[in-house]
């Protein structure tokens, strides 16, 4: 059989990747686009083709920024890319030769083939919500707050009973405005902020008022808040989930006082931070962004990794949101095209004088919403050491702490002592928590301490699977 | 915990423990189960305690149901279809040391 070899290989179909595949088509590349998501659009335009046809009116409440979403997937359908919905990587080897299965095993037979090979790679996988480990946070009942999102978006589903909504971040803001339009009653919004955080975020201020926009929004969603009536208590620390087999009370810190507020769903957001499986597994040089406390991967201003042929676009590169996504899709294709020979360097330079200008606009907001909603060691590190931070091999802080004491010192060698990042999620959920209390025990920074080698399988694949892997 | 605000435009029948579910066409297993309230969705391997699903985009592992006789499946990622046998997923009987 003889094994396809495409031009541009973009993983993950989000803003990020629909802009990059629709600016190497217009430039003749032969591009192929995987997503292991059934439906295009990434998690910010989630279900947007479903929506618009069978749910129009939902559709069109979700605000502006979701309805633009509809024109990008339009050029994307149209661009002439090769589009495979449902499909997980699970290795890219590193020449470039990517290995992906269905998101279905039952479907292993499909006549898709699991192997091709790229000239260049782009690696637009998004983000995910950072873990936010507290006493109870696997208890069913207990969700990470963009379920919420994702489960309106694809399913039409909103929460019912008592809601309470807890963490800090924008996204927890507007998360939550969405549920009140949508007739969700909150019982409480926990907010986790330090208090203190609007002050050391005030020198970035002038350069946000750039992009006065964002902040305006921001204000909105704030006064929406404010005026709805929900109790909302601010300064809050050390949240707890407490009930036998599921989420029945949630106690919290608020000043000097232990508040227990009795509830069936509690949405945690602490920020978001890049999904590094793939530039990882790929032993791309990564940085630690010490303001958010994640790492990202190292990158020039087209999004080139320090891996040959490797680029990174959105927000799995430092996280900046949709339209910044959509512009560094574009700028990282346009930089593909050129070290392909399609044009030159002044081309290049020529196409993408506006982009630039736009992505400095959007971007300069950034800085001081990252400062505003900086998470804190504390945060990301219970203080309580029974809570387990590995939910899958279900590994408690006191373990990892301890295994520290007697020097296993960084995560690999944890991994190998006490199984933590060993399951069937591979570290997303655990491994910066796990660098962290590592870097506490050191009185280190997580930068120093480093992160769990992420190797392939990327994703769990059957033997079958893999038996049919040529 | 989860309400449907509208009606299904068209069904598929699933099957969970057993019992026949009619469930909206174009969403995933994991949301599917939620809309019927069935929260809980494995017992882990571990402590056999009980786990729902956290994350419902792929990266929490915690939906990993026995879909179609094949374990470890992440209900979330997988979109139903008609026929689709599920269960909650067990700990393996013989006991991983």
């Amino acid at each position: 059989m003889s094994i396809a070899e495409y031009d541009y290989t973009i993983i993950g179909a989000g803003p990020a990747g629909m802009a990059a595949a629709i600016t190497a088509r217009k430039h003749g590349l032969n591009v192929l686009v995987l997503d292991e998501q059934p439906a295009v659009g990434g998690q910010i335009f989630r279900n947007i083709e479903g929506l618009e046809k069978y749910r129009n009116s939902e559709y069109h409440k979700l605000g502006e920024e979701y309805l633009s979403g509809s024109k990008l997937v339009q050029q994307f359908r149209n661009s002439g890319v090769v589009y495979l919905n449902g499909r997980s990587v699970w290795q890219i080897d590193g020449d470039l030769g990517i290995h992906h299965v269905s998101t279905i095993p039952t479907d292993q037979k499909s006549s898709v083939p699991q192997f091709c090979k790229t000239k260049y790679l782009l690696i637009a996988v998004g983000a995910m919500e950072r873990p936010m480990p507290l006493p109870g946070w696997t208890l069913p009942g207990v969700m990470a707050c963009t379920a919420a999102d994702v489960l309106y978006k694809s399913s039409g589903m909103i929460p019912q009973g008592k809601v309470i909504l807890a963490g800090s971040g924008p996204l927890l803001l507007l998360i939550a405005c969405r549920l009140l339009d949508a007739g969700v009653k909150i019982s409480a919004f926990l907010d986790t902020t330090p208090r203190g955080a609007l002050i050391q975020a005030l020198p970035n201020l002038p350069k946000a008022l750039r992009s006065f926009g964002y902040l305006k929004k921001g204000l909105e969603m704030l006064w929406k808040l404010r005026t709805s009536g929900i109790p909302i208590y601010t300064g809050i620390q050390e949240i707890e989930a407490l009930g036998n087999s599921k989420l029945e009370k949630v106690r919290f810190k608020k000043g000097m006082k232990h508040p227990e507020v009795s509830a069936d769903l509690l949405l945690l957001h602490n920020g978001v931070v890049p999904n590094v499986q793939i530039t990882r597994q790929l032993a791309c040089d990564h940085s630690w962004y010490d303001v958010q406390r994640y790492w990202e991967p190292i990158v020039d201003d087209w999004g080139n990794t320090s891996m040959e042929r490797t680029a990174v676009a959105g927000d799995c590169g430092r996280v900046s949101g949709a339209v910044v996504s959509e512009i560094s899709g574009h700028l990282s294709a346009l930089d593909t095209v050129r070290q392909l020979g399609a044009i030159t360097l002044n081309e290049r330079d020529k196409l993408s004088r506006n982009l630039r200008q736009s992505l400095q606009s959007h971007k300069s907001a950034r800085p001081f919403l990252d400062k505003l909603f900086q998470p804190r060691q504390n945060q990301i590190v219970p203080n309580k050491e029974d809570v387990l931070v590995c939910r899958c091999e279900e590994v408690t802080v006191r373990e990892i702490r301890e295994t520290v004491r007697l020097g296993f010192q960084n995560p690999d060698r944890l991994k190998s002592m006490i199984r933590c990042g060993m399951g069937p999620c591979q570290a997303r959920m655990c491994g910066l928590s796990v660098s962290e209390i590592i870097a506490d025990e050191k009185q280190i920074s997580p930068g120093e301490v480093g992160y769990f080698k992420i190797r392939s399988p990327l994703k769990p694949i059957t033997i079958g699977q893999l038996a049919e892997n040529d | 915990m989860f309400k449907k605000q509208y009606e299904s435009h068209e069904t598929v029948t699933i099957i969970f423990e057993g019992k026949s579910l009619d469930v909206e066409i174009g969403q995933t297993v994991a949301a599917a189960l939620l809309g019927d309230g069935h929260l809980i969705f494995r017992y882990t391997r571990v402590s056999g305690e009980p786990r729902a699903a956290y994350c419902f985009m792929g990266v929490c592992f915690e939906c990993l149901l026995e879909i179609n006789g094949q374990r470890n499946q992440q209900g979330c990622m997988i979109p139903v279809s008609d026929g689709m046998k599920i269960k909650r997923q067990l700990p393996p009987k013989v006991k991983i040391l």
